[in-house]
């Protein structure tokens, strides 16, 4: 008993899929013209001759990006950030998270109080600066690890899911003498790898995209983590980093726009390309964040 | 054997500190949630709560090498500084409207997206489109100035090549200009999680009871009528909740953002609290100052959260504690 649909509905159903058709090719543009530039020619691209497929096809771009010293340098600092960066994330976060999903342990409520406090009221960024700085963390990759080390958001996520584990398994595990640190690595963290996997991937994008906190820690170029590298070369357009490598006659025949429109390509691949595996993995999360509140 | 040693130890002096007391036994009972707890305390103490302390600076000279304690007190010099200052308004209007600009157009952007990616009936159509418009969200802000800057660059930008083709003016300088900076710091914005925020929204949409579309249907409500006593008041609470955030978080604009598209030219709109107490407080080394900027900001954030918490909870039910 299929309702017929009126005129005005049919109407308003083309429509939308026209519109939405539309913002799915605004969504694609912007990066489909960067990737039809990085494999255009000077002369096509200086000449605004590139729309969203490449004119005078050259790989010369990717050439002098993957022998870039100084990137790769960069591209690897961000991978040992995101490794390093996570697992302590992860460390702390479920070690965090763990007694307090105990509703009934004594000083929760103060601990959450402390915690929660930190997310509504947040310290001037200068008085962050110098405990980094006290600390000795100033131009070492600690400095891009410590200060993040936990999310009081990701760890409520954590929580909140670990409090929703049947509590008689735990209660069984404590019977047969096993120690808090046993059960939750042993029986805890197995049954709660939904919210594991989602964690791990929300730090690791933080991780792999922040740039914030090396700017204000990182001054020596070899520890520069990608998206400053990046930032460098797409604000500042710094010629010295975005040709390091190459030289003479083959940046002659390139333009600066086609070697960053290259470099953004290369620095966008990794994320693109775990995306699609990954999509369900977040979704839950933004859901269980929302659920929240 | 060496450990059971130190267990006894423990518990016999335990017993010496405090006989009988129920506090004490339940501590040593339930110590591994304490032991697991030590490195969390540890780190929001540490990074969050030293830097709290820390924010005595702007109420003293500080002095690098005097350190925090023997920097002199000033009273309230810098807050005085501050409200006298004439690039304090500039500050303040600049990261007043753009968050004005985002709350009018960048928070009603994904309920818009969501209502309509609800109303598509072809499910791979409705796959494809989430999974483009989800994307965006997860290109780092420096990406995104990047695919910004190259669409708008006069010399081999898309849009300005366009523009120059059809009306064949010259190209325009919308990044160097003050007039462009906050359209392009919200669209930008608006491009890169506009998808991302739709999630919520069409959960809330899928979690709306369907009988009661049928009842207002049995009623004779048309789509439009359904839309508006069913689907948003469906809606609202995630509505609520979001924009209470949102509005937690006016005097904060997000840095990395913004700073990739401050040049000279533009800073004079674009300049806001957090790219301002970067520039002169780190790059400037003016602590003291920009640490009342800071305390001002953090101050005026958690004001303005606690009263759209009040104001909404006596308006609608809905909030946030």
């Amino acid at each position: 008993m299929k309702i017929r649909k009126s005129a005005a509905e049919r109407l308003f159903e083309g429509f939308n899929l026209i519109f939405l058709l539309a913002v799915c090719a605004v969504m694609l543009i912007p990066v489909l013209h960067v990737l039809a530039g990085s494999l255009s020619s000077k002369n096509a691209l200086t000449h605004s001759r590139v729309g969203i497929w490449p004119v005078e096809w050259t790989i010369e771009n990717y050439v002098v990006v993957f022998h870039n010293p100084v990137f790769w340098r960069a591209f690897g600092v961000s991978v040992v950030i995101v490794l390093l960066g996570t697992a302590l994330n992860m460390l702390m976060t479920t070690l965090t998270a763990y007694p307090l999903s105990r509703t009934n342990l004594k000083g929760r409520r103060a601990v959450m109080l402390l915690i929660i406090f930190t997310m509504i009221f947040s310290a001037p960024l200068i008085p962050t600066f110098l405990v980094v700085k006290g600390l000795g963390l100033l131009n070492t990759l600690w400095a891009l690890i410590i200060p993040t080390a936990l999310s009081a958001f990701n760890m409520i996520l954590c929580l909140t899911f670990f409090r929703s584990l049947p509590e008689e398994l735990l209660e069984a595990a404590r019977v047969d003498g096993m120690s808090e640190y046993r059960i939750l690595l042993q029986i805890v963290l197995p049954l709660s790898v939904p919210i594991l996997v989602t964690l791990v991937l929300f730090y690791a994008v933080s991780h792999w995209n922040s740039y914030y906190t090396a700017m204000l820690y990182i001054s020596n170029a070899q520890l520069r983590p990608l998206q400053l590298y990046m930032y460098a070369i797409v604000a500042q357009s710094s010629a010295a980093d975005l040709q390091s490598g190459s030289e003479g006659d083959i940046l002659m025949s390139l333009s600066p726009q086609g070697l960053q429109m290259a470099t953004i390509i290369v620095a966008t691949v990794p994320v693109v390309l775990i995306y699609p595996f990954v999509q369900r993995f977040f979704i839950r999360g933004a859901l269980l964040g929302s659920l929240k509140g | 054997m060496h450990a059971t040693k130190a267990a006894a130890a423990t518990a016999s002096r335990s017993r010496q500190r405090s006989p009988g007391s129920a506090g004490w036994q339940y501590f040593v009972r339930h110590h591994p949630f304490y032991v697991m707890l030590v490195p969390g305390i540890v780190y929001f103490l540490v990074m969050k709560y030293m830097p709290l302390l820390g924010t005595v600076i702007a109420f003293k000279d500080y002095n690098i090498f005097k350190g925090i304690l023997a920097s002199e007190w000033v009273g309230l010099q810098w807050f005085h500084q501050l409200f006298t200052y004439p690039k304090f308004l500039r500050l303040l209007e600049n990261t007043l409207l753009i968050s004005l600009y985002q709350i009018v157009f960048a928070f009603p952007a994904p309920i818009v997206l969501a209502l309509l990616m609800n109303e598509l009936r072809m499910m791979t159509v409705k796959r494809i489109v989430q999974t483009l418009v989800y994307l965006p969200h997860f290109l780092s802000w420096t990406i995104v100035a990047g695919l910004v800057y190259m669409l708008l660059s006069t010399q081999t930008g898309l849009l300005n090549g366009l523009y120059v083709s059809w009306t064949g003016n010259a190209p325009i300088e919308l990044l160097q200009s003050a007039d462009s900076i906050r359209t392009i710091i919200v669209s930008s914005g608006i491009w890169k999680e506009v998808g991302w925020g739709t999630i919520i929204f069409l959960a809330a949409l899928t979690g709306i009871d369907p009988s009661l579309y049928e009842a207002a249907r049995i009623d004779g409500a048309g789509r439009w009528r359904q839309f508006l006593s069913v689907t948003l008041p469906g809606l609202l609470p995630a509505i609520m909740v979001l924009l209470l955030l949102k509005l937690g978080n006016v005097m904060d604009l997000g840095f990395e953002q913004i700073y990739p598209f401050i040049n000279p030219l533009n800073a004079e709109k674009g300049d806001v609290f957090d790219t301002y107490t970067y520039v002169a407080g780190i790059k400037g080394g003016q602590y003291s100052f920009t640490t009342a900027v800071g305390l001002f900001k953090s101050v005026v954030g958690f004001l303005v959260l606690v009263l759209a918490n009040k104001a909404s909870k006596a308006a609608t039910g809905e909030g946030l504690y």
